[in-house]
């Protein structure tokens, strides 16, 4: 062990020791002085603690607002985010309320209400009218809160509109992987089983199925457009894991064996966070917010959003991952790819099956 | 024994008054009898608490260690290589090793000590004194309740050094992780044990509970009708309500989970491929979700397992030291009534983005935020207590006014949280973290302290040193609010939680300073509990003896006991009661015990 952790043990035992050895001499004191004084005196310092307590801690809750509200992310950078945004400061300013008329009145009251020798306190054992009052007023506050965030929660959770970007994104321990349906902006089928990361053919994608073929399959970001919907069709190969979007203020669990869905649409390009936030390396990350393994904490995803004719551009100069996978069979080399019987060790599955061979 | 003198009790007192003469004279109590398989209630109840205090510690210090992680990502600590050894290869906490510690501390603090460490303590201890009991229903399941808990305990400390390490998939365990021991090396022997040692802490947690449920309903002295119980007891009776209830849920998801692990069925795996193995598993069609479902079913109405005693203890403790009577009693048992059934029905608040219907996922928002209307009711009535009082700051009322200060600002976030709209945004953050800490984690400590601090002089006939009473307060609490409160930032930042190391992540990055700031402090308050600990103990041997039956002035039933009850608590005959537990300040008198027959010209209350 270290020549600092003997120290730091050693201060702490020495502190035990004079504390203790306080602790032990005021009992004494307390003997000497009569108990009633020494009560009296430690009611005092109590009650006066209380109300510093109070006022330093509503102090505290402001300074701490001042220091940290920078740390916080800035503006949201989707629709959806927005709303949750203003969902946030209607929350904010109501419990807001409440948290310091609550506490105000405990420590109030504890400190104005300690004992005195003269003082009778007063027999107050209930009132139907004040229980009512408090049961009313939570209620039709609580009522609006419910109205509002329910009004945000059907809005965001509505479907995605029609000419929305569908992105397929899977999680994997511990990275994702995207898939773009390709010119045919058909998805081709998949199947787990078919996973074979050997052989390039990570999401287990079914090259019986011509949709297939034109799949885009990447790892390196998600590319998004700028005002354009965008939905991510989420999937896990492995364990359950999560799709978190800080900056978009969007969360969605990727759950095996059940694909789940989110929209949103982004508002800026990457390009302009750069410059909104003074920050020339910012990335829009995405983070994985289900524990999923002992690589939990460095599952990072990054979304880039374009503007259109970038995302155009990008697009046409990815390789399928069928072309990937087989790349004598690229278009380039000719010959279009008869497509059934290179599944190797696939088990046709039942899906598989409906696919129409050539 | 003793509960036949219950039982005949009233009519008969030569009877009981036999009994009494026996077990004072006649009875050989061994050491084994009396402090290892003891069939006192009270006795129990120091077990527990012990018991509690040990796993408080370890559990505590698990904490320690990944703060230092989180508080010092980039540096190298020696040290811990010497005791941990390959956990902490080069001084720098493994991540599997990481995340062993955090699932540890959550299951520890949330299971060993706020519900068996708490409940267990209490609900024994106070039960039979405050109703006026002998002992429990029965004693010898009692008995049973703590050592199928030391088994437990057992198992799960046994599971902290096999090779693979103990589970370390969070502390809800979801699967496919907690199913795959090739997905997580926390996953092999160590989920195992987990699943074992919960098992038989479910077992535990029912032998208690139904001993509790019917010692109260069918025990009470003559005279203690249901209206008449402090609020404690009525706390502790929901509390084993609830547990009764939904332990064997999550027991059910538990069992389907060691299927899936061991006999090949596929309740919650499907389309499953390993990078690990390069393989990929044969189940198809079960659902991960599931599992969720059941264990969020007993998860949430822990919550308020957990909480609730804590209300019942501040309750009490709070009007006798504000020498009033506590305001609304039978609002107080409404609201602790609709929590309890409001518990049952929220639990898929903890699931809106898995993929839960949106649809079904609003009436959870509307049930959640309704529970909310309880415990402002409590709150308020709390507030009206100390209004008018002649409070007197033992270290127990400052821990029951620290709840209540804790209750509300936890609380509050909570009306975030249940909002599913935020809690898209919210979720598994460390807004999450510091929400369910500051209500549940530190609220029910301090419901928890303020009880042993309460109850130690009858616990032990001599009081806790009240100079380091006041300091251990107020350093938790304070360092409390300094450790939990900022972390709501990091979480509207979208800070995930159970990440050992946020260094290569732009959007989190800029709290290294904060998180440097947090794990400074909780040391400093881990160090101060360490204090109480020794407060504890020291004053089991040396306190200051208590040296009148009712030190607190108080009106309960255990106040009426000898300084040192013996087993049946009373000698003679049990007191019969006439009113009920809170004539403080009544008529100009400063207390009137419930033993008190309402004397002719007396005013009436409620």
């Amino acid at each position: 062990m270290s020549m600092s952790a003997f120290f730091i043990i050693a201060v702490l035992l020495l502190g035990f020791l004079i504390v203790f050895q306080i602790a032990k001499a005021s009992e004494y004191v307390a003997v000497l002085k009569g108990e009633k004084k020494t009560f009296e005196q430690n009611n005092r310092i109590n009650g006066f603690l209380l109300l510093a307590f109070l006022i330093l801690g509503l102090v505290g809750v402001y300074w701490c607002n001042a220091l940290l509200k920078p740390k916080i992310l800035g503006e949201a950078a989707s629709d959806h985010g927005q709303k949750i945004d203003q969902m946030l400061y209607i929350t904010l300013i109501i419990t807001g309320i409440v948290f310091v008329l609550t506490q105000v009145l405990l420590f109030w009251f504890a400190f104005k209400y300690q004992y005195k020798e003269n003082r009778k306190a007063f027999y107050f054992p209930h009132n139907n009218k004040l229980e009512l009052i408090w049961t009313v007023i939570p209620a039709i506050t609580l009522t609006i809160l419910v109205g509002f965030g329910l009004y945000y929660w059907f809005k965001i959770t509505g479907d995605a509109p029609k000419d929305a970007l569908v992105v397929e994104i899977t999680g994997k321990q511990f990275a994702w992987v995207y898939r773009y349906p390709g010119k045919d902006n058909t998805f081709g089928k998949k199947y787990y089983k078919n996973i074979n990361e050997a052989q390039s053919n990570q999401l287990g994608l079914l090259w019986d199925d011509p949709a297939s073929h034109d799949d885009i399959v990447t790892t390196e970001a998600l590319y998004i457009v700028k005002g354009q919907p965008v939905k991510l069709v989420i999937n896990s190969r492995d364990v359950v894991h999560d799709v978190g979007l800080s900056h978009f203020r969007m969360k969605m669990d990727a759950v095996p064996g059940t694909p789940t869905t989110m929209w949103f649409t982004p508002l800026y390009t990457t390009e302009e966070m750069k410059e909104k936030t003074n920050n020339p390396n910012f990335e829009y990350e995405i983070s994985c917010d289900q524990m999923c393994g002992k690589g939990h904490y460095s599952m990072k995803g990054i979304i880039k959003v374009v503007s259109q004719s970038d995302f155009i551009l990008w697009r046409a100069k990815q390789k399928p991952n069928y072309v990937q996978a087989f790349p004598e069979k690229s278009p380039s080399a000719a010959t279009p790819a008869p497509a059934a019987d290179s599944t190797k060790s696939a088990k046709p599955a039942a899906d598989s099956a409906a696919t129409a061979k050539k | 024994m003793s509960n036949e003198a219950i039982l005949h009790g009233s009519e008969v007192s030569t009877h009981e008054a036999h009994h009494d003469g026996h077990g004072e004279h006649h009875h050989h109590e061994t050491f084994i009898s009396k402090y290892v398989f003891s069939m006192d209630h009270k006795m129990i109840a120091k077990q527990f608490l012990i018991t509690g205090i040990i796993w408080a510690i370890l559990g505590g210090l698990m904490s320690v260690l990944f703060r230092l992680q989180l508080g010092f990502p980039d540096a190298t600590f020696p040290w811990l290589e010497n005791i941990l050894g390959h956990w902490a290869k080069g001084g720098k906490i493994q991540p599997e090793f990481y995340y062993a510690l955090v699932t540890m501390h959550g299951t520890v603090l949330v299971f060993f000590v706020l519900t068996a460490g708490l409940s267990g303590t209490f609900a024994n201890f106070l039960i039979p004194l405050q109703i006026g009991a002998r002992d429990m229903a029965s004693p010898f399941m009692n008995m049973l309740s703590y050592w199928f808990f030391f088994m437990s305990s057992v198992v799960m400390v046994s599971s902290l050094f096999i090779q693979t390490g103990p589970a370390s998939g969070g502390w809800t365990s979801y699967p496919p992780l907690s199913a795959l021991g090739d997905a997580s090396l926390g996953s092999k022997t160590g989920m195992d044990l987990w699943l074992i040692s919960m098992a038989l802490f479910v077992v535990s947690s029912l032998l208690g509970g139904l001993n509790y449920i019917s010692t109260i309903l069918n025990m009470r002295t003559k005279g203690m009708s249901m209206t008449r119980l402090p609020l404690t007891i009525w706390a502790l009776f929901f509390t084993a309500v609830l547990g009764v209830l939904s332990f064997p849920v999550l027991l059910s998801g538990f069992i389907l989970l060691l299927f899936d692990r061991h006999a090949g069925t596929s309740f919650y795996l499907s389309d499953i491929f390993l990078a690990s193995t390069q393989k990929a598993l044969p189940n198809e069609g079960g659902s991960a979700i599931l599992y969720q479902h059941l264990f969020w079913f007993l998860g949430h109405p822990e919550v308020y397992i957990i909480l609730l005693p804590a209300m019942g203890m501040v309750s009490e403790v709070m009007s006798t030291n504000a020498r009033k009577p506590i305001f609304g009693y039978m609002a107080m048992v409404g609201s602790i009534f609709a929590i309890t059934i409001l518990a049952f029905l929220v639990w898929a608040h903890h699931m809106f983005v898995t993929g839960l219907n949106p649809f079904l996922g609003s009436f959870f928002v509307l049930l959640t935020l309704l529970i909310a209307v309880p415990s402002a009711i409590k709150v308020f009535n709390w507030l009206t207590t100390l209004w008018r009082g002649n409070i007197r700051f033992t270290p127990a009322m400052l821990f029951a006014i620290g709840f209540v200060s804790l209750f509300i600002s936890g609380g509050l976030t909570g009306i975030w949280l249940g909002n599913s709209s935020l809690d898209i945004h919210l979720h598994d953050t460390y807004f999450v973290i510091a929400h369910f800490h500051i209500v549940m984690g530190v609220a029910s400590f301090f419901g928890m302290f303020c009880g042993v601090y309460h109850w130690f002089p009858k616990m032990y006939g001599r009081y806790l040193n009240n100079t380091m009473g006041y300091i251990h307060f107020w350093i938790t609490i304070v360092g409390a609010y300094l450790i939990f409160w900022p972390m709501h930032y990091e979480g509207l930042a979208g800070m995930p939680r159970r990440y050992l190391d946020y260094s290569g992540w732009a959007s989190f990055n800029q709290f290294g300073g904060l998180n440097h700031f947090i794990s400074i402090v909780s040391m400093i308050v881990f160090a101060v509990q360490l204090l109480f600990v020794f407060n504890f103990f020291y004053s089991i041997f040396k306190g200051r003896r208590v040296k009148t039956e009712n030190p607190w002035g108080s009106n309960t039933l255990e106040w009426t006991t000898p300084i040192h009850p013996g087993h049946g608590n009373w000698v003679g005959e049990i007191p019969e009661v006439h009113r009920w537990a809170y004539d403080y300040g009544k008529d100009g008198r400063e207390f009137i015990s419930q033993t008190e027959p309402i004397s002719a010209n007396e005013s009436e209350h409620h």
